[in-house]
């Protein structure tokens, strides 16, 4: 079985770039695999965002309490009902890596010489993908509620690419939480604590000028807040971007790939 | 980062497969590793003895680059573990003690992962899967999920897994706890041919006598962190009387420690690994 020519180690950038993309896809790929096998999942956590659609929504839109800037208030929601669903799901899924470390797989991975970014940024995009198919479900509940969406195909490859920045960040964001913390008792408690002050202090549910001000300032630290901007702005006729979606974008990112090199340093300390 | 190998000047033999020098690992108050010098050549199945606890996966986590050392050297295939972690990972294969297969996937799509890691290119790699499968008789369930796998099975996926990419130094942690004798002794026939192959050193970690005697050529017994005594099994046993066995090397050199070793996590981690297998 031994091969007698070793596979040349990448030499350049290019390489080096190369073999991180293909060691990132792997990952990706064979979580994917597991998804497709048993897609349960997504269905279960699809429940909850379609409540919030159907009961939430409906309710507050009858009521016109909330201004929205002209804006319809179960079309202004549901890209934040759609966000909240990308959070809500990737906040947990650092607990993963827990398991993995508990059942060995993570100790065999480390012992690649794949690079710990690649590992990481590999989970984070399956999260994304994961994140993606939920996420049409909650699309066509929101068009069978009568939520206006637009129909240029061009804003919908937006839709996709910040469903699949964002799921992939906030997921890299729960594997760092998990690295910290180690075990799945104080990770479950950790992510409770965390999704609610992120849900509540963006612009999801309700416009950020409605805050008071400390409060305005936490959500325009908060990426959630980028996030639902960018949404809003894509998928919703008549509705503009509050920062910009070039704004929106690079948060995304930013926050990605800080995220990731963090995680990268950080993800070893989880196998001792 | 160097990819020299590091203590390698000029002309001259290679370096041994594996060399520790004074290697320490303390975690907190505790010493669980104890300037150890180790020095394997290369192509030996190395024997790592000890009682639960007595440091053997921490020296493996340690030239595995999985754990920094707190004090002294090691080399791997002639890196050193600190300084040239990746060249180090490149060259070994690793099969920890825990089953570390992914059981929510198949034999094969395990195989290819592991493949991708190492960089292997997707038509080599399918050549390599197809002969791993093959090398571990394990062609006719490549395409079952692994969740349905008996504990044989699944250790040896582990150790095609670690060996796809053809490394020069093989770790197994106690690869045979948990299986019945006759899936024990399949794993050892793998191992005993990829050693007439000869170009793949193993260290194993086991506190299986029997499991000692019939795969290493040297073996060095651990007790409390340190070594307490090296050498061939035979010589070993040679050394206590006419009538002893590797058991009463062990006894003698541990105190009959076997029955106080390990703390509650090892014993957990060992119990868990026994019942997925089983």
């Amino acid at each position: 079985m031994r091969s007698r020519g070793r596979d040349a180690p990448p030499t350049g950038w290019a390489d080096a770039l190369a073999a991180f993309s293909g060691q990132a896809l792997a990952v990706a790929d064979a979580e994917l695999h597991k998804l497709f096998r048993d897609p349960t999942e997504l269905f279960t956590r699809s429940v909850q965002p379609i409540l919030w659609l159907l009961v939430f929504g409906q309710v507050f839109s009858r009521t016109r309490a909330i201004p929205t800037g002209g804006l319809d208030y179960l079309d202004f929601m549901a890209p934040g009902v759609l966000a909240q669903s990308i959070l809500f799901t990737s906040i947990f899924f650092g607990i993963a890596i827990i398991w993995e470390r508990d059942l060995g797989i993570l100790q065999k991975t480390l012992v690649s010489p794949a690079y710990r970014g690649a590992l990481v940024l590999g989970k984070g995009l399956s999260a994304g993908a994961r994140a993606l198919a939920q996420s049409s479900l909650v699309v066509v509940v929101a068009l069978a509620l009568g939520v206006r969406l637009r129909a240029e195909p061009l804003r919908w490859a937006g839709v996709l690419v910040a469903v699949l920045v964002g799921a992939a960040a906030f997921s890299t964001f729960s594997l760092v939480v998990a690295c910290l913390v180690k075990t799945r008792e104080r990770f479950m408690g950790i992510g409770q604590v965390l999704t609610m002050p992120l849900f509540f202090a963006s612009n999801a549910i309700y416009p950020i000028e409605l805050m008071p001000a400390w409060l305005r300032v936490v959500a325009r630290l908060n990426p959630l807040t980028y996030l639902v901007d960018g949404l809003r702005a894509l998928m919703i006729q008549g509705a503009g971007s509050a920062f910009g979606l070039g704004v929106d974008l690079a948060v995304q990112v930013g926050v990605l790939v800080a995220l990731v090199a963090l995680a990268a340093r950080l993800y070893p300390t989880v196998a001792v | 980062m160097s990819r020299e190998p590091a203590g390698r000047d000029g002309p001259g033999p290679p370096p041994a497969a594996i060399s520790a020098r004074g290697l320490t690992r303390r975690f907190g108050a505790l010493l669980a590793v104890d300037r150890l010098d180790l020095e394997v050549p290369r192509g030996a199945i190395f024997g790592l003895l000890g009682a639960n606890g007595a440091g053997k996966s921490t020296v493996i986590k340690m030239l595995t680059t999985l754990l920094p050392p707190s004090g002294g050297e090691a080399t791997v295939a002639g890196f050193d573990v600190r300084h040239q972690s990746r060249e180090v990972r490149r060259r070994v294969g690793y099969v920890p003690q825990l089953v570390s297969a992914d059981s929510a996937l198949t034999g094969r799509e395990n195989l290819i992962l592991s493949a991708r890691l190492y960089g292997i290119g997707r038509a080599a790699g399918a050549v390599r899967v197809a002969e791993a499968l093959r090398f571990m008789s394990l062609l006719d369930v490549a395409d079952v999920l692994v969740r349905k796998y008996s504990g044989g099975m699944i250790r040896r996926l582990e150790i095609a897994q670690a060996l796809l990419h053809g490394p020069e130094v093989v770790f197994l942690d106690e690869p045979t706890v948990g299986l019945d004798p006759l899936a024990r002794e399949a794993v050892w026939e793998r191992l005993l041919d990829m050693r007439a192959r000869g170009s793949t050193t193993v260290l194993l970690s086991t506190h299986d006598m029997e499991e000692a005697r019939e795969l290493c050529e040297t073996v060095a017994l651990l007790h409390r962190g340190r070594l307490a005594v090296q050498g061939a099994p035979a010589e070993l046993v040679a050394g206590i009387g006419p009538e002893a066995t590797l058991a009463d090397v062990f006894v003698k050199y541990t105190g009959g420690a076997v029955e106080q070793g390990g703390g509650y996590r090892e014993v957990a981690r060992t119990r868990r690994t026994a019942h997925r297998l089983g």
